[in-house]
Protein backbone atom coordinates (compact mmCIF):
# COMPACT_ATOMS: atom_id res chain seq x y z
CA UNK A 1 0.00 0.00 0.00
CA UNK A 2 1.35 3.46 -1.09
CA UNK A 3 2.06 6.19 1.80
CA UNK A 4 -0.98 8.09 2.34
CA UNK A 5 0.19 11.48 1.47
CA UNK A 6 -1.29 14.47 4.05
CA UNK A 7 -1.21 18.13 3.23
CA UNK A 8 -2.85 21.50 4.58
CA UNK A 9 -5.44 23.36 2.58
CA UNK A 10 -5.29 26.94 2.13
CA UNK A 11 -8.45 28.46 1.63
CA UNK A 12 -9.92 32.16 0.51
CA UNK A 13 -12.83 33.18 3.33
CA UNK A 14 -14.19 36.17 1.48
CA UNK A 15 -13.83 38.99 0.72
CA UNK A 16 -17.48 38.60 -0.81
CA UNK A 17 -18.34 36.28 1.53
CA UNK A 18 -21.71 37.19 3.00
CA UNK A 19 -20.78 36.12 6.79
CA UNK A 20 -17.83 38.50 7.10
CA UNK A 21 -19.87 41.85 7.51
CA UNK A 22 -18.36 43.21 4.33
CA UNK A 23 -15.36 43.00 3.22
CA UNK A 24 -13.10 41.19 5.15
CA UNK A 25 -10.84 38.74 3.67
CA UNK A 26 -9.64 35.64 5.88
CA UNK A 27 -6.78 33.64 3.95
CA UNK A 28 -7.35 30.47 6.60
CA UNK A 29 -5.02 27.17 6.40
CA UNK A 30 -7.14 24.02 6.85
CA UNK A 31 -5.69 20.41 8.43
CA UNK A 32 -9.09 18.87 7.47
CA UNK A 33 -11.76 21.15 9.90
CA UNK A 34 -9.26 22.64 12.06
CA UNK A 35 -7.48 25.86 11.76
CA UNK A 36 -4.06 25.94 12.00
CA UNK A 37 -3.60 29.66 10.80
CA UNK A 38 -5.66 32.34 10.13
CA UNK A 39 -4.39 35.66 8.47
CA UNK A 40 -7.11 38.64 7.93
CA UNK A 41 -6.43 40.98 5.03
CA UNK A 42 -8.20 44.33 5.43
CA UNK A 43 -8.73 47.69 3.60
CA UNK A 44 -11.20 47.00 0.50
CA UNK A 45 -13.74 49.52 2.23
CA UNK A 46 -10.85 52.16 2.73
CA UNK A 47 -12.37 55.53 1.80
CA UNK A 48 -9.53 57.98 2.86
CA UNK A 49 -11.79 59.59 5.18
CA UNK A 50 -8.96 60.97 7.45
CA UNK A 51 -7.68 62.56 4.60
CA UNK A 52 -10.79 63.92 2.88
CA UNK A 53 -11.80 65.53 6.77
CA UNK A 54 -8.62 67.48 6.31
CA UNK A 55 -9.73 69.43 3.40
CA UNK A 56 -13.50 70.02 4.68
CA UNK A 57 -14.30 72.85 7.34
CA UNK A 58 -15.45 71.60 10.58
CA UNK A 59 -19.19 70.69 10.53
CA UNK A 60 -18.91 69.21 7.24
CA UNK A 61 -16.85 66.31 8.84
CA UNK A 62 -19.44 65.06 11.04
CA UNK A 63 -21.47 63.75 8.04
CA UNK A 64 -18.03 61.75 7.05
CA UNK A 65 -17.52 60.57 10.72
CA UNK A 66 -21.16 59.62 10.38
CA UNK A 67 -20.00 56.92 7.88
CA UNK A 68 -17.25 55.36 9.53
CA UNK A 69 -18.98 53.12 11.68
CA UNK A 70 -22.06 52.71 9.17
CA UNK A 71 -24.19 51.11 12.42
CA UNK A 72 -23.84 53.87 15.35
CA UNK A 73 -23.79 57.04 13.27
CA UNK A 74 -24.96 59.00 16.17
CA UNK A 75 -22.00 57.20 18.67
CA UNK A 76 -19.56 58.67 16.02
CA UNK A 77 -21.04 62.66 15.49
CA UNK A 78 -21.09 62.67 19.08
CA UNK A 79 -17.90 61.48 20.20
CA UNK A 80 -16.19 63.57 17.25
CA UNK A 81 -18.21 66.98 18.24
CA UNK A 82 -17.57 66.41 22.28
CA UNK A 83 -13.71 66.21 20.99
CA UNK A 84 -14.00 69.65 19.10
CA UNK A 85 -16.36 71.38 21.80
CA UNK A 86 -13.21 70.26 24.24
CA UNK A 87 -11.03 72.24 21.59
CA UNK A 88 -13.27 75.03 21.42
CA UNK A 89 -13.83 75.29 25.55
CA UNK A 90 -17.65 75.48 25.35
CA UNK A 91 -20.47 74.38 27.86
CA UNK A 92 -23.55 72.20 26.94
CA UNK A 93 -26.73 72.70 27.87
CA UNK A 94 -28.11 70.16 30.70
CA UNK A 95 -30.86 69.76 27.90
CA UNK A 96 -28.38 69.01 25.24
CA UNK A 97 -26.62 66.45 26.91
CA UNK A 98 -29.43 64.59 27.90
CA UNK A 99 -30.53 65.02 24.29
CA UNK A 100 -27.01 63.72 23.17
CA UNK A 101 -27.38 60.93 25.43
CA UNK A 102 -31.02 59.55 24.82
CA UNK A 103 -29.84 59.21 21.15
CA UNK A 104 -26.66 57.39 21.72
CA UNK A 105 -28.28 54.68 24.03
CA UNK A 106 -30.69 54.43 20.87
CA UNK A 107 -27.94 54.39 18.85
CA UNK A 108 -26.73 51.10 20.83
CA UNK A 109 -29.93 49.73 21.02
CA UNK A 110 -29.92 50.25 17.24
CA UNK A 111 -26.63 48.66 16.23
CA UNK A 112 -26.98 46.16 18.79
CA UNK A 113 -30.13 44.46 17.40
CA UNK A 114 -28.81 44.44 13.40
CA UNK A 115 -25.56 42.59 15.60
CA UNK A 116 -28.14 40.45 17.11
CA UNK A 117 -29.86 39.88 13.92
CA UNK A 118 -27.01 38.81 11.65
CA UNK A 119 -25.34 37.08 14.49
CA UNK A 120 -28.57 34.98 15.21
CA UNK A 121 -28.77 34.39 11.40
CA UNK A 122 -25.10 33.28 10.21
CA UNK A 123 -25.30 30.29 13.29
CA UNK A 124 -29.03 29.41 11.78
CA UNK A 125 -31.35 31.12 13.27
CA UNK A 126 -32.81 33.10 10.64
CA UNK A 127 -36.48 34.32 12.47
CA UNK A 128 -34.53 36.68 15.15
CA UNK A 129 -33.13 38.59 12.18
CA UNK A 130 -36.68 39.48 10.85
CA UNK A 131 -37.74 40.21 14.24
CA UNK A 132 -34.71 42.54 15.23
CA UNK A 133 -34.80 43.96 11.73
CA UNK A 134 -38.13 44.73 12.56
CA UNK A 135 -37.93 46.84 16.28
CA UNK A 136 -34.83 48.55 13.95
CA UNK A 137 -37.05 49.86 11.89
CA UNK A 138 -39.10 51.72 14.90
CA UNK A 139 -35.43 53.53 15.62
CA UNK A 140 -34.96 54.25 12.09
CA UNK A 141 -38.23 55.76 12.22
CA UNK A 142 -36.80 57.91 15.00
CA UNK A 143 -34.36 59.08 13.08
CA UNK A 144 -36.34 59.93 10.08
CA UNK A 145 -38.30 61.91 12.65
CA UNK A 146 -35.37 64.24 13.78
CA UNK A 147 -33.26 64.91 11.01
CA UNK A 148 -34.98 63.49 7.82
CA UNK A 149 -32.59 60.85 7.28
CA UNK A 150 -32.50 57.36 8.54
CA UNK A 151 -28.85 55.86 9.25
CA UNK A 152 -26.75 59.22 9.45
CA UNK A 153 -28.99 61.86 10.72
CA UNK A 154 -25.98 64.22 11.02
CA UNK A 155 -28.23 65.80 14.46
CA UNK A 156 -25.78 66.32 16.96
CA UNK A 157 -23.62 69.45 15.37
CA UNK A 158 -20.78 70.70 17.12
CA UNK A 159 -22.12 73.53 19.97
CA UNK A 160 -25.52 71.33 20.29
CA UNK A 161 -27.91 70.17 17.90
CA UNK A 162 -29.18 70.95 14.23
CA UNK A 163 -32.62 71.89 15.66
CA UNK A 164 -35.11 71.31 18.40
CA UNK A 165 -36.82 68.17 18.74
CA UNK A 166 -39.73 67.37 16.03
CA UNK A 167 -43.46 67.54 17.51
CA UNK A 168 -44.60 63.87 18.46
CA UNK A 169 -40.61 62.84 19.62
CA UNK A 170 -41.16 61.88 23.28
CA UNK A 171 -44.71 59.55 22.17
CA UNK A 172 -42.32 57.77 19.76
CA UNK A 173 -39.43 57.20 21.97
CA UNK A 174 -41.64 56.16 24.77
CA UNK A 175 -43.89 53.68 22.59
CA UNK A 176 -40.29 52.26 21.34
CA UNK A 177 -39.25 52.01 25.00
CA UNK A 178 -42.45 50.18 26.20
CA UNK A 179 -42.35 47.36 23.16
CA UNK A 180 -38.36 46.57 23.00
CA UNK A 181 -38.49 44.97 26.32
CA UNK A 182 -41.34 42.62 25.36
CA UNK A 183 -39.42 41.93 22.40
CA UNK A 184 -36.21 41.26 24.21
CA UNK A 185 -37.82 38.71 26.12
CA UNK A 186 -38.97 37.82 22.11
CA UNK A 187 -35.20 36.86 20.76
CA UNK A 188 -34.40 35.53 24.34
CA UNK A 189 -36.65 32.80 24.03
CA UNK A 190 -35.20 32.04 20.96
CA UNK A 191 -31.72 32.23 21.20
CA UNK A 192 -30.72 32.09 25.27
CA UNK A 193 -31.47 28.45 26.18
CA UNK A 194 -31.90 27.38 22.61
CA UNK A 195 -29.53 23.99 22.30
CA UNK A 196 -28.57 24.29 18.80
CA UNK A 197 -27.23 28.03 19.85
CA UNK A 198 -25.64 26.79 22.93
CA UNK A 199 -23.93 24.47 21.15
CA UNK A 200 -22.70 26.92 18.18
CA UNK A 201 -21.21 29.40 20.76
CA UNK A 202 -20.41 28.23 24.18
CA UNK A 203 -16.20 27.73 24.66
CA UNK A 204 -15.95 29.23 20.97
CA UNK A 205 -13.86 31.97 20.62
CA UNK A 206 -12.89 32.65 23.97
CA UNK A 207 -10.28 34.93 25.17
CA UNK A 208 -9.44 35.91 28.70
CA UNK A 209 -9.60 39.31 30.64
CA UNK A 210 -5.54 39.90 30.32
CA UNK A 211 -5.59 39.32 26.82
CA UNK A 212 -8.74 41.38 26.18
CA UNK A 213 -6.95 43.98 27.63
CA UNK A 214 -3.29 43.61 25.80
CA UNK A 215 -5.32 43.54 22.50
CA UNK A 216 -7.06 46.44 23.29
CA UNK A 217 -10.72 44.79 23.06
CA UNK A 218 -12.15 46.61 25.78
CA UNK A 219 -15.66 47.41 25.14
CA UNK A 220 -18.56 44.03 25.28
CA UNK A 221 -15.43 41.75 24.22
CA UNK A 222 -13.60 42.89 27.43
CA UNK A 223 -16.85 42.79 29.41
CA UNK A 224 -17.63 39.45 28.70
CA UNK A 225 -14.46 38.34 29.59
CA UNK A 226 -14.95 40.00 32.72
CA UNK A 227 -13.09 43.36 32.69
CA UNK A 228 -15.48 45.87 34.42
CA UNK A 229 -14.47 48.83 32.59
CA UNK A 230 -17.19 51.01 30.58
CA UNK A 231 -16.39 54.67 30.04
CA UNK A 232 -19.48 56.15 30.71
CA UNK A 233 -19.08 54.71 34.76
CA UNK A 234 -14.63 55.16 34.33
CA UNK A 235 -14.57 58.79 32.56
CA UNK A 236 -18.17 60.14 32.58
CA UNK A 237 -18.88 62.32 29.67
CA UNK A 238 -22.28 64.61 29.00
CA UNK A 239 -23.26 63.57 32.84
CA UNK A 240 -23.56 59.76 32.57
CA UNK A 241 -22.96 59.90 36.33
CA UNK A 242 -26.33 61.27 37.25
CA UNK A 243 -27.50 58.19 35.87
CA UNK A 244 -28.57 55.17 37.43
CA UNK A 245 -26.97 52.14 34.98
CA UNK A 246 -25.62 49.02 35.64
CA UNK A 247 -22.36 47.60 33.52
CA UNK A 248 -23.19 44.17 32.93
CA UNK A 249 -20.00 41.75 32.62
CA UNK A 250 -19.68 37.71 31.91
CA UNK A 251 -16.95 35.64 32.46
CA UNK A 252 -16.24 32.64 30.40
CA UNK A 253 -15.03 34.92 27.42
CA UNK A 254 -16.76 33.09 24.91
CA UNK A 255 -18.78 34.02 22.14
CA UNK A 256 -22.24 33.30 24.03
CA UNK A 257 -21.07 35.47 27.24
CA UNK A 258 -20.87 38.06 24.89
CA UNK A 259 -24.40 37.33 23.57
CA UNK A 260 -25.64 37.72 27.32
CA UNK A 261 -23.54 40.96 27.78
CA UNK A 262 -24.98 42.77 24.58
CA UNK A 263 -28.92 41.60 25.68
CA UNK A 264 -28.08 43.04 29.16
CA UNK A 265 -27.06 46.41 27.94
CA UNK A 266 -29.50 46.99 25.48
CA UNK A 267 -32.00 46.52 28.68
CA UNK A 268 -29.36 48.74 30.83
CA UNK A 269 -29.78 51.70 27.24
CA UNK A 270 -33.55 50.96 27.73
CA UNK A 271 -32.86 52.39 31.19
CA UNK A 272 -30.92 55.28 30.99
CA UNK A 273 -33.29 56.32 28.11
CA UNK A 274 -36.58 56.27 30.35
CA UNK A 275 -34.33 58.73 32.91
CA UNK A 276 -33.15 60.89 29.94
CA UNK A 277 -36.77 61.07 28.42
CA UNK A 278 -38.59 62.17 31.61
CA UNK A 279 -35.34 64.76 32.08
CA UNK A 280 -35.90 66.19 28.02
CA UNK A 281 -38.52 68.93 28.04
CA UNK A 282 -40.39 68.80 24.67
CA UNK A 283 -38.63 72.00 23.80
CA UNK A 284 -35.67 74.36 25.05
CA UNK A 285 -32.52 74.93 24.57
CA UNK A 286 -31.27 72.80 21.72
CA UNK A 287 -27.08 74.47 21.34
CA UNK A 288 -25.36 76.64 22.78
CA UNK A 289 -25.98 80.74 22.16
CA UNK A 290 -22.44 81.35 20.86
CA UNK A 291 -22.86 83.03 17.58
CA UNK A 292 -19.66 82.22 16.17
CA UNK A 293 -20.10 78.35 16.28
CA UNK A 294 -23.75 77.82 16.31
CA UNK A 295 -25.87 79.56 13.44
CA UNK A 296 -29.00 81.72 14.88
CA UNK A 297 -32.41 80.40 14.34
CA UNK A 298 -34.28 81.06 11.00
CA UNK A 299 -36.69 84.22 12.39
CA UNK A 300 -33.69 86.01 13.49
CA UNK A 301 -32.17 85.88 9.90
CA UNK A 302 -35.35 86.86 8.21
CA UNK A 303 -35.22 89.86 10.11
CA UNK A 304 -32.28 91.00 11.45
CA UNK A 305 -29.27 92.07 9.72
CA UNK A 306 -26.91 91.01 12.04
CA UNK A 307 -28.14 87.27 12.38
CA UNK A 308 -28.23 87.89 8.45
CA UNK A 309 -24.50 88.36 9.04
CA UNK A 310 -23.70 85.60 10.84
CA UNK A 311 -25.63 83.05 9.42
CA UNK A 312 -23.82 84.05 6.40
CA UNK A 313 -20.40 83.84 7.67
CA UNK A 314 -21.19 80.31 9.55
CA UNK A 315 -22.22 78.48 6.59
CA UNK A 316 -19.46 80.36 3.95
CA UNK A 317 -16.46 80.08 6.17
CA UNK A 318 -17.85 77.76 9.23
CA UNK A 319 -16.04 78.63 12.50
CA UNK A 320 -12.39 78.43 13.71
CA UNK A 321 -11.09 76.14 16.52
CA UNK A 322 -8.03 77.15 19.21
CA UNK A 323 -4.80 75.42 17.80
CA UNK A 324 -4.08 72.11 20.17
CA UNK A 325 -5.25 68.52 19.98
CA UNK A 326 -8.51 66.45 22.14
CA UNK A 327 -9.23 63.29 22.48
CA UNK A 328 -12.36 62.62 24.50
CA UNK A 329 -13.55 58.67 24.79
CA UNK A 330 -16.88 57.80 24.88
CA UNK A 331 -18.36 54.33 24.89
CA UNK A 332 -19.53 53.51 21.77
CA UNK A 333 -21.64 50.18 20.79
CA UNK A 334 -18.38 48.40 20.17
CA UNK A 335 -16.17 49.21 22.72
CA UNK A 336 -14.25 52.40 23.73
CA UNK A 337 -14.27 55.21 21.16
CA UNK A 338 -13.35 58.70 20.06
CA UNK A 339 -11.57 61.19 17.81
CA UNK A 340 -8.11 62.58 18.27
CA UNK A 341 -8.56 66.10 16.66
CA UNK A 342 -5.94 68.45 15.98
CA UNK A 343 -6.57 72.18 15.36
CA UNK A 344 -4.19 74.66 13.58
CA UNK A 345 -6.18 77.40 14.63
CA UNK A 346 -8.07 77.55 11.35
CA UNK A 347 -11.33 76.87 10.42
CA UNK A 348 -10.21 72.99 8.88
CA UNK A 349 -9.34 70.14 11.10
CA UNK A 350 -5.66 69.57 11.08
CA UNK A 351 -5.89 65.94 11.28
CA UNK A 352 -8.80 63.90 12.66
CA UNK A 353 -8.07 60.12 13.74
CA UNK A 354 -10.80 58.04 14.71
CA UNK A 355 -10.33 55.35 17.61
CA UNK A 356 -11.55 52.28 15.81
CA UNK A 357 -12.67 49.81 18.17
CA UNK A 358 -13.20 46.90 15.11
CA UNK A 359 -9.68 47.41 13.59
CA UNK A 360 -8.94 45.69 16.80
CA UNK A 361 -10.93 43.19 17.02
CA UNK A 362 -10.09 41.82 13.91
CA UNK A 363 -6.64 42.44 14.56
CA UNK A 364 -7.13 39.56 17.88
CA UNK A 365 -9.65 38.05 15.22
CA UNK A 366 -6.49 35.75 14.27
CA UNK A 367 -5.87 35.05 17.90
CA UNK A 368 -10.14 33.51 18.47
CA UNK A 369 -10.13 31.47 15.36
CA UNK A 370 -6.70 29.65 15.43
CA UNK A 371 -6.94 26.08 16.38
CA UNK A 372 -10.94 25.95 16.25
CA UNK A 373 -13.11 24.81 13.29
CA UNK A 374 -13.94 26.22 10.48
CA UNK A 375 -17.43 26.35 11.47
CA UNK A 376 -16.62 28.26 14.34
CA UNK A 377 -15.30 31.11 12.30
CA UNK A 378 -18.89 32.61 11.38
CA UNK A 379 -19.87 32.49 14.90
CA UNK A 380 -16.75 34.13 16.23
CA UNK A 381 -16.82 36.71 13.80
CA UNK A 382 -19.86 37.04 14.25
CA UNK A 383 -19.75 37.62 17.78
CA UNK A 384 -16.89 40.35 17.87
CA UNK A 385 -19.31 42.54 15.94
CA UNK A 386 -16.71 44.36 13.52
CA UNK A 387 -18.34 46.44 10.80
CA UNK A 388 -16.15 46.76 8.19
CA UNK A 389 -16.49 50.39 7.79
CA UNK A 390 -14.96 51.34 10.72
CA UNK A 391 -12.23 48.85 10.43
CA UNK A 392 -10.96 50.82 7.04
CA UNK A 393 -12.89 53.74 7.55
CA UNK B 1 -2.56 61.82 38.46
CA UNK B 2 -1.49 65.29 36.86
CA UNK B 3 1.83 64.92 34.06
CA UNK B 4 4.24 66.29 36.43
CA UNK B 5 3.40 63.35 38.95
CA UNK B 6 3.87 61.38 35.86
CA UNK B 7 7.07 62.58 34.85
CA UNK B 8 8.47 62.37 38.40
CA UNK B 9 7.96 59.26 38.77
CA UNK B 10 8.85 58.35 35.55
CA UNK B 11 12.25 60.10 35.98
CA UNK B 12 12.74 58.18 38.28
CA UNK B 13 12.89 54.67 37.00
CA UNK B 14 14.26 55.53 33.54
CA UNK B 15 16.94 58.77 34.29
CA UNK B 16 18.65 58.91 30.91
CA UNK B 17 15.33 59.45 29.49
CA UNK B 18 13.99 63.49 28.91
CA UNK B 19 10.34 64.06 29.50
CA UNK B 20 8.40 67.23 28.00
CA UNK B 21 5.03 67.64 29.77
CA UNK B 22 3.12 70.13 27.46
CA UNK B 23 -0.25 71.40 28.84
CA UNK B 24 -4.25 69.76 27.47
CA UNK B 25 -7.27 70.57 27.41
CA UNK B 26 -8.79 67.47 27.58
CA UNK B 27 -8.20 65.09 30.14
CA UNK B 28 -4.67 63.12 29.39
CA UNK B 29 -1.92 64.42 30.46
CA UNK B 30 0.54 65.02 27.52
CA UNK B 31 4.17 64.61 27.75
CA UNK B 32 6.89 64.07 25.04
CA UNK B 33 9.56 61.70 25.38
CA UNK B 34 13.15 60.89 23.73
CA UNK B 35 12.60 58.18 21.17
CA UNK B 36 15.46 56.47 22.09
CA UNK B 37 14.42 55.59 25.36
CA UNK B 38 10.59 54.73 24.01
CA UNK B 39 10.59 51.26 24.48
CA UNK B 40 12.40 51.82 28.06
CA UNK B 41 9.35 53.91 29.15
CA UNK B 42 6.97 52.10 27.41
CA UNK B 43 8.00 49.14 29.97
CA UNK B 44 7.47 51.20 33.02
CA UNK B 45 4.52 52.64 32.05
CA UNK B 46 2.77 49.09 31.74
CA UNK B 47 4.31 47.34 34.85
CA UNK B 48 5.33 49.58 37.41
CA UNK B 49 2.77 49.51 40.22
CA UNK B 50 1.85 52.74 40.40
CA UNK B 51 1.43 53.36 36.68
CA UNK B 52 -0.45 50.40 35.54
CA UNK B 53 -1.01 51.45 31.71
CA UNK B 54 -2.10 47.84 30.78
CA UNK B 55 -4.27 49.36 28.04
CA UNK B 56 -2.76 51.15 24.58
CA UNK B 57 -6.43 52.90 23.05
CA UNK B 58 -4.64 54.25 19.98
CA UNK B 59 -1.14 54.82 18.39
CA UNK B 60 -1.21 57.37 15.39
CA UNK B 61 0.65 60.35 13.87
CA UNK B 62 0.32 63.80 12.38
CA UNK B 63 2.12 65.85 10.31
CA UNK B 64 3.38 68.95 10.82
CA UNK B 65 4.96 69.78 7.62
CA UNK B 66 6.82 72.14 6.19
CA UNK B 67 7.78 72.67 10.19
CA UNK B 68 10.77 70.30 11.17
CA UNK B 69 10.83 67.76 13.37
CA UNK B 70 7.42 66.86 11.12
CA UNK B 71 6.04 64.16 12.85
CA UNK B 72 4.74 63.42 16.19
CA UNK B 73 3.46 60.11 16.86
CA UNK B 74 0.98 59.72 19.31
CA UNK B 75 0.17 57.13 21.69
CA UNK B 76 -3.01 57.08 24.13
CA UNK B 77 -3.03 54.88 27.31
CA UNK B 78 -5.18 53.80 30.13
CA UNK B 79 -4.30 52.80 33.44
CA UNK B 80 -7.87 50.52 34.40
CA UNK B 81 -5.86 49.86 37.95
CA UNK B 82 -5.54 53.75 39.05
CA UNK B 83 -8.63 54.79 36.36
CA UNK B 84 -6.39 57.47 34.80
CA UNK B 85 -5.11 58.18 31.35
CA UNK B 86 -2.14 59.38 29.28
CA UNK B 87 -1.48 60.83 26.04
CA UNK B 88 2.48 60.04 25.02
CA UNK B 89 4.14 61.60 22.44
CA UNK B 90 7.38 61.76 20.56
CA UNK B 91 8.85 63.84 17.54
CA UNK B 92 10.03 62.44 14.68
CA UNK B 93 12.45 64.37 11.69
CA UNK B 94 11.11 63.96 8.59
CA UNK B 95 14.62 62.99 6.86
CA UNK B 96 14.79 59.80 9.96
CA UNK B 97 11.33 59.02 10.60
CA UNK B 98 11.69 55.79 12.43
CA UNK B 99 11.72 54.72 16.24
CA UNK B 100 11.31 51.83 18.10
CA UNK B 101 8.24 49.16 18.20
CA UNK B 102 6.01 48.66 21.54
CA UNK B 103 4.65 46.18 20.06
CA UNK B 104 6.14 43.36 22.47
CA UNK B 105 5.08 45.61 24.98
CA UNK B 106 1.10 45.82 23.59
CA UNK B 107 0.29 43.64 21.11
CA UNK B 108 -2.57 45.99 20.40
CA UNK B 109 0.33 48.01 18.67
CA UNK B 110 0.77 45.59 16.05
CA UNK B 111 -1.65 46.43 13.51
CA UNK B 112 -1.95 50.24 14.53
CA UNK B 113 1.39 50.67 13.99
CA UNK B 114 1.06 49.00 10.47
CA UNK B 115 -1.43 51.88 10.15
CA UNK B 116 0.75 54.41 10.78
CA UNK B 117 3.64 53.38 8.66
CA UNK B 118 1.03 52.94 5.95
CA UNK B 119 -0.44 56.26 5.79
CA UNK B 120 2.52 58.10 6.78
CA UNK B 121 5.72 56.08 6.15
CA UNK B 122 6.93 56.11 9.70
CA UNK B 123 9.16 52.96 9.89
CA UNK B 124 8.83 51.23 13.25
CA UNK B 125 12.16 49.28 13.87
CA UNK B 126 11.44 45.68 14.97
CA UNK B 127 7.73 45.29 13.83
CA UNK B 128 6.46 42.02 13.56
CA UNK B 129 5.01 42.23 10.33
CA UNK B 130 6.33 45.66 8.55
CA UNK B 131 3.53 45.53 5.84
CA UNK B 132 0.87 47.80 4.48
CA UNK B 133 -2.50 47.65 6.54
CA UNK B 134 -4.94 49.41 4.55
CA UNK B 135 -3.80 50.73 1.14
CA UNK B 136 -3.14 48.43 -1.59
CA UNK B 137 0.57 46.06 -1.83
CA UNK B 138 1.68 48.30 -4.66
CA UNK B 139 0.70 51.75 -3.52
CA UNK B 140 3.77 54.28 -3.70
CA UNK B 141 3.73 57.07 -1.34
CA UNK B 142 1.82 57.85 1.97
CA UNK B 143 -1.44 59.60 1.69
CA UNK B 144 -1.97 60.65 5.16
CA UNK B 145 1.22 63.38 4.73
CA UNK B 146 0.77 66.68 4.45
CA UNK B 147 2.75 66.97 0.87
CA UNK B 148 0.99 63.96 -0.47
CA UNK B 149 -2.22 65.21 -3.36
CA UNK B 150 -5.41 64.66 -2.12
CA UNK B 151 -6.73 63.39 -5.44
CA UNK B 152 -4.27 61.81 -8.05
CA UNK B 153 -5.24 59.22 -10.96
CA UNK B 154 -3.11 55.77 -11.57
CA UNK B 155 -4.24 53.42 -13.70
CA UNK B 156 -5.69 50.12 -11.96
CA UNK B 157 -3.16 46.88 -11.69
CA UNK B 158 -6.09 44.59 -11.15
CA UNK B 159 -5.98 42.98 -14.42
CA UNK B 160 -2.79 41.42 -15.23
CA UNK B 161 -3.15 37.95 -16.66
CA UNK B 162 -1.30 34.93 -14.96
CA UNK B 163 1.99 34.59 -15.65
CA UNK B 164 2.43 31.19 -16.82
CA UNK B 165 4.05 30.23 -19.92
CA UNK B 166 3.11 27.43 -22.07
CA UNK B 167 5.80 25.14 -20.87
CA UNK B 168 5.61 25.63 -17.66
CA UNK B 169 1.57 25.16 -17.55
CA UNK B 170 2.55 21.58 -19.01
CA UNK B 171 4.39 20.80 -16.34
CA UNK B 172 2.34 21.75 -13.64
CA UNK B 173 -0.62 19.89 -14.98
CA UNK B 174 1.92 16.34 -15.45
CA UNK B 175 3.15 17.11 -12.14
CA UNK B 176 -0.26 17.45 -10.85
CA UNK B 177 -1.14 13.70 -12.68
CA UNK B 178 1.70 12.30 -11.28
CA UNK B 179 0.82 12.94 -7.58
CA UNK B 180 -2.47 11.73 -8.34
CA UNK B 181 -1.42 8.26 -9.42
CA UNK B 182 0.89 8.12 -6.49
CA UNK B 183 -2.14 7.92 -4.35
Amino acid sequence: MPELRTETMTVNMGPQHPSTHGVLRLVLELDGEQILSASPTIGYLHTGIEKTAEQKKWQQVIPLVERMDYLSAQSNSTAFCLSVERLLGVELPERVKNIRILLAELQRINSHLVWLGTHGMEVGAVSVMLYCFRERELLLNINEMIAGFRLFPSYVRVGGLREDLPRGFHDAVRAFLERMPGKLDEYEDLLTKNEIYLKRTQGVGVISNDDAIAWGLLGPIARAAGVDYDVRKVFPYLGYETYDFAVPTQTAGDAYSRYKVRVAEMRESMKICRQALDRITPRGEYAIADPKITPPPKDRVYTEMEALIQHFLIYSQGFTVPVGEAYVPIEGPRGEQGFYVVSDGTNRPWRVKSRAPSLLACQALERLIVGGLIADVIAVIGSIDVVMGDVDR
Amino acid sequence: MDAAALVASLQQAVPDATFEPVPTVDLHPTVFVSRDHLVAVARVLRDAPDLQFAFLAEVTAADYWPREPRYEVVYVLVSLAHKHRLRMKVRLHGSDAHLATVSGIWPAANWLEREVWDLFGIVFDGHPDPRRLLMPEDWEGFPLRKDSPVQIRRPPHTTEPLQVTAEEFRTNVERDRLSREQL
